[in-house]
């Protein structure tokens, strides 16, 4: 559904930031994205929802739309939209299913049932990373198309195509349509506000979100003007089909606008089509030829008032989203909540584990690193016990391993999914120099780095780096370069 | 005619014509609804009330593709068939 | 075996006759098919008549019986299944071309029902295409006749089922009635007929007309059986969501306990005229004859049933333009090639459906169409609900109501020319039933102009069916 809603043009709550603007133009961007809900069943039968199958195994009467056949409402369906709605923050309100009448092939019924003027969920917002909150205007529950496959035209394109052929088993699944307000102002917004999005998605196990599947597709409303003046005309784009093509069709989309509008032009509301190849896009349909929906109550489905019990059931349910995690993940580790490491591990799920090696009295910071690091490829559930990475990073913190060591040990140990950093370490010869020992070294990398060495007691900082790195050289990497810099500095006087 | 276009029917100049005038016909004799007042009057738009009807999202075994496909007007590689598709790409 | 079967003309007894053993369900169905043989060519009933399929059902009961298994409380009873309910494997029509002998892969579950209860299915029966009309003139296999008078209609648009019970062609049949399509035909037929309130019979199956309004219901010759078909075919379906969930109360053991001592029947002060005096006449008896039977006279009034006819045709036809526009050629039924899916389906979709269905389409479309919708379709709900809060009230004062079925008997047959609106006059007193979603009745009460039947209305609330079944048998037993 992408009908005309109005838009308070300077009510938008934000203020302009000129690092925004492109050439003085400030974008708003607002999107439609549809996800496919992770049922057994689709959203008005009991025909199988799963994807990449033989086509057409997974019909029914409802599904083909064949006379006579009746819609029945899935209740999982409507629990899992419960569930993106609260993530949401939305309110969940009663709600009906109208019909929006339309003719094409792969909607068997000439109709999509949809919730058109009293979604199940509204006036909710999702906050990025950043702290930048975004407002979600609506998310209803509506069924899916079929599958087109054009045949004989170019590279698969429709046009120019012989035939088309169609695959119902799409048909009827259940989407969530989640409807954002026009609050973001960059590309860069955009693909943080869909990955954002998709992490809570995947947090409340409403959708399995694969955009290359098309589980998770997204519309792109985007408009130009100059800042305090009213929003411009948008366009709705079409096609989109990874993050980064969402970054790249934003921003293509807002160039072509600024471009016609510099040159004197006026832009049209119509709806385009992205394509990835091009990198551009193109003209799908003018406003003028829009459809005329004759949207009206489906009588064949009653009212969805589900019950105040049962709301606060699924609220309770949900599991901590992703923004919760990586506030939870930062405060213990000492780390901006939308640092790399930080949303790097909430997103994989270590987050958990990261803080159990805490709990096991190991050092979370140093934890976190390494999990970002070496667990790129363990999963949620890391096949090393926390309490080996516990001990690794008491070790390290208490001088018994330097950095490089430790992650030569910790290599093998998620190597062999588990050990014992202690006997690794021994068994590397990885004994930490003493002090004296690391003294004679320092003296002999003076000794032979006499440029640095001068250059770096006339305060130039930069000839440190030459001392450590001669150190660490002679040392074979078990010094420790904290204590090096610092017998430096002691030296130095 | 825009509603013969939205209707998908194509109908011939006679047939627009007739259809026209006799809807028109009964356009006005709709119009005695007009010496109502239906201002407060919440719209009617099914006679039982029920609400929160749903099914158990549970799968049952669902139609043979073959005996579908065999009513079907042209199919083509365990599909349907159609001809090209103008205007749209949905 | 001594029942003689020639006596049997009852589902009831044909049922009790079957299962005890008395009669086999073969010997039944070849009667019926014989009577087919000899008048269906006259009166056209039939889209289809399942003469192998019958008797291969009947020989099925009646190896059930001698296995000694209870068949159920039709067995062996013949029904004709108006052509607009889905049958696995049977060619369902609606009487139209677009269809193009289409052949569902599922069965509507009243055919579920009926078939759980031993009943045997003997032919689709003829409508006016998707059920729009008052006469089965407009259907795309040729118009029925009135087995009373075979230059009149039969009524319509199930007027093929109603005719097939008033030519003896089946003891019972099954009809749907959006605005009035069983109970007209019931009428002009001289049969029963009746339109169970909304929700009543599962809809699953049954081809859309006007998805708010359509309930499927029984043709009888007697009002018992009526009942049994209804106690077998009605009660909620988790198929359809607007199917009432909960048991109804079996109408058989309402009529074996009730009769209308104390009823209040109501009648209509304010009703719109037009019905002719041969039919006013008889309904003036039947309220004397509820009245002598123990019944109470209120008067009540219905303020907004003057305008149902215009709600019903713009809310119907709105629901008919979506629930019809599935009809595009691409997964069954007929397609006239073309050069894009456009063409294509304007060019099926002209050439499949008839005139009255293209207009009823043509109208809905417009009455739901941007700028038309508040004007049209939103003004109609409005009305609609004026009209079921008027009955709400007058039901408040009595348990049924009476009024006509139909303004007139049977018409002669191309009488109604190209005038849609002197066609949509016949529902004129059905048309509120439907938009109320209550329960209502034909009941055959004597002959009026040319010795043609005439049926009374027995109208009721919301389940108010026993009511309504009790009235409806005092007028029978008066007949008697
Ligand atoms: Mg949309
Ligand atoms: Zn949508």
């Amino acid at each position: 559904m992408s009908d005309n809603r109005l838009v308070n043009p300077l009510d938008n709550g934000r203020p302009t930031l000129v690092d925004n603007l492109i050439d003085g133009w400030e974008l708003v961007v607002g999107l439609e994205v549809h996800v496919e809900l992770a049922t057994a069943t689709k959203l008005f039968s009991a025909s199988a929802n799963r994807f990449g199958d033989e086509p057409n195994i997974h019909i029914d009467p409802v599904t083909l739309g064949l006379p006579g056949a009746l819609p029945v409402l899935n209740r999982h369906a409507v629990e899992l939209a419960m569930r993106i709605g609260l993530a949401l923050d939305c309110t969940v309100q009663p709600s009906t299913f109208h019909r929006k009448n339309y003719f094409y092939p792969d909607m068997p019924k000439a109709y999509q049932i949809s919730q058109y003027d009293q979604p199940i969920n509204i006036d909710g917002h999702l906050d990025l990373p950043n702290g930048q909150r975004i407002g979600i205007e609506r998310a209803h529950l509506e069924e899916d198309t079929g599958k087109s496959t054009h045949v004989g035209g170019p590279s698969g394109r429709i046009h120019g195509s012989s035939h088309s052929l169609i695959d119902f088993n799409r048909a009827g699944v259940p989407l969530v349509e989640i409807v954002s307000r026009p609050d973001m102002r960059t590309a860069e917004e955009a693909r943080q506000y869909v990955t954002e999005l998709r992490g809570i998605l995947l947090a409340v196990g409403a959708s399995d979100a694969k955009m290359e599947e098309g589980s998770m597709r997204c519309d792109v409303n985007v408009s130009v003007h100059k800042p305090g003046t009213m929003f411009g005309t948008r366009c709705e784009i079409k096609n989109v089909n990874s993050v980064r093509s969402l970054g790249r069709a934003t921003e293509y989309e807002a160039r072509r606008q600024i471009a016609m509008i510099e040159a004197g032009e006026t832009v049209r509301q119509e709806t385009r089509h992205w394509d990835e190849n091009d990198g551009r896009t193109y003209t799908l349909r003018t406003k003028e030829d829009a459809d005329d929906y004759r949207y009206f109550l489906e009588p064949d489905l009653v009212p969805l008032d589900p019950s105040p019990e049962w709301i606060q059931a699924v609220r309770e349910a949900l599991p901590m989203l992703p923004g919760a995690r990586r506030t939870r993940l930062g405060a213990a580790t000492g780390t901006a909540p939308d640092s790399e490491a930080v949303m790097v591990v909430v997103e994989r799920g270590q987050d958990d584990y990261v803080l159990a090696v805490g709990h096991l009295g190991g050092d979370v910071a140093r934890a976190l690193v390494h999990v970002k690091e070496a667990y790129a490829d363990q999963g949620a559930e890391p096949s090393v016990a926390a309490q080996d990475l516990a001990l690794l990073t008491r070790m390290e913190v208490g001088g018994k391993l330097t950095a490089t060591q430790a992650k030569a040990v910790l290599a093998d140990i998620v190597e062999a999914g588990g050990g014992d950093a202690q006997a690794i370490a021994v068994a590397k010869g990885f004994e930490a120099l003493d002090t004296s020992s690391l003294e004679a070294l320092v003296d002999q990398a003076i000794a032979e780095n006499a440029d640095a060495w001068s250059k770096f007691q006339a305060g130039e900082g930069k000839a440190l780096g030459a001392l450590v790195g001669a150190v660490m050289k002679s040392s074979q990497g078990k010094a420790d370069g904290k204590l090096v810099t610092a017998l430096l500095n002691a030296k130095k006087g | 005619m825009k509603v013969a276009k939205l209707a998908r029917l194509d109908l011939d100049p006679d047939e627009i014509d007739r259809t026209t005038s006799q809807l028109a016909g009964m356009l006005e004799h709709f119009a005695d609804m007009d010496a109502l007042d239906l201002t407060d009057v919440v719209p009617m738009t099914q006679p039982y009330p029920l609400r929160n009807v749903f099914r158990e999202d549970v799968v049952v075994e669902g139609l043979l593709r073959d005996e579908v496909l065999a009513e079907a007007p042209a199919a083509e590689d365990h599909r349907f068939r159609v001809p090209p598709i103008l205007g749209l790409d949905l | 075996m001594n029942t003689p079967l020639s006596s049997l003309t009852t589902a009831t007894s044909i049922a009790q006759a079957v299962r005890s053993g008395d009669v086999c369900a073969a010997d039944v169905v070849d009667r019926y098919l014989a009577q087919i043989v000899i008048r269906e060519s006259d009166v056209h009933a039939f889209n289809l008549v399942l003469t192998e399929e019958a008797r291969q059902t009947a020989a099925a009961i009646d190896a059930e019986v001698a296995a000694g298994r209870d068949v159920g409380p039709l067995a062996g009873v013949p029904i004709a299944l108006k052509d607009n309910m889905c049958t696995r494997g049977i060619p369902t029509t609606c009487s139209s071309k677009i269809l193009n002998n289409w052949k569902p892969p599922y069965d509507a579950t009243v055919v579920d029902r009926l078939s759980a209860a031993g009943a045997i299915l003997i032919g689709k029966t003829n409508l006016d295409e998707f059920a729009m009309g008052s006469s089965t003139e407009n259907s795309a296999f040729g118009v029925t006749h009135n087995p009373h008078a075979l230059d009149r209609v039969a009524g319509g648009s199930s007027g093929g089922s109603a005719a097939a019970v008033a030519a003896g062609f089946a003891p019972i049949a099954l009809g749907s009635d959006t605005g009035g399509s069983i109970r007209q035909p019931a009428a002009l037929c001289g049969v029963v007929g009746v339109k169970p309130t909304y929700g009543y019979v599962s809809r699953y199956g049954l081809i859309a007309f006007a998805s708010s309004l359509d309930q499927i219901g029984p043709f009888a010759t007697t009002i018992e059986d009526a009942a049994l078909v209804l106690d077998v075919i009605g009660g909620h379906d988790p198929q359809d969501s607007t199917s009432i969930p909960q048991a109804h109360p079996s109408l058989r053991q309402v009529l074996r306990t009730q009769d209308v001592t104390g009823m209040r029947v109501g009648r209509i002060t304010d009703l719109p005229e037009g019905a002719d005096p041969d039919v006013t006449e008889r309904l003036e008896v039947a309220f004397d004859t509820l009245r002598a039977a123990g019944a109470v006279l209120v008067d009540v009034q219905v303020p907004a049933f003057a305008y149902a006819l215009t709600a019903y045709y713009l809310i119907a036809p709105a629901e008919a333009s979506s629930n019809l526009a599935r009809f595009d050629g691409v997964r069954y039924g007929l397609r006239v090639p073309a050069a894009d899916t456009n063409a294509m389906y304007s060019a099926t979709r002209a050439a499949g459906f008839g005139p009255e269905v293209k207009r009823r389409i043509m109208l809905g479309t417009y009455a739901l169409s941007a700028g038309y919708y508040d004007a049209y379709y939103g003004r109609a709900l409005k009305v609609r609900r004026l009209i079921a809060d008027d009955f709400d009230r007058a039901y408040r004062d009595a348990d049924v109501l009476l009024t006509p079925t139909s303004p007139t008997v049977a018409f002669p047959i191309g009488s109604k020319g190209d005038n849609p609106l002197a066609m949509y006059l016949c529902d004129l007193y059905t048309i509120p039933t439907n938009l109320a979603g209550h329960p209502g009745m034909s009941v055959p009460f004597g002959t009026g102009a040319d010795g043609l039947p005439v049926g009374v209305q027995v109208l009721a609330g919301t389940l108010g069916e026993a009511a309504m079944f009790r009235a409806a048998a005092a007028l029978e037993r008066s007949m008697q």
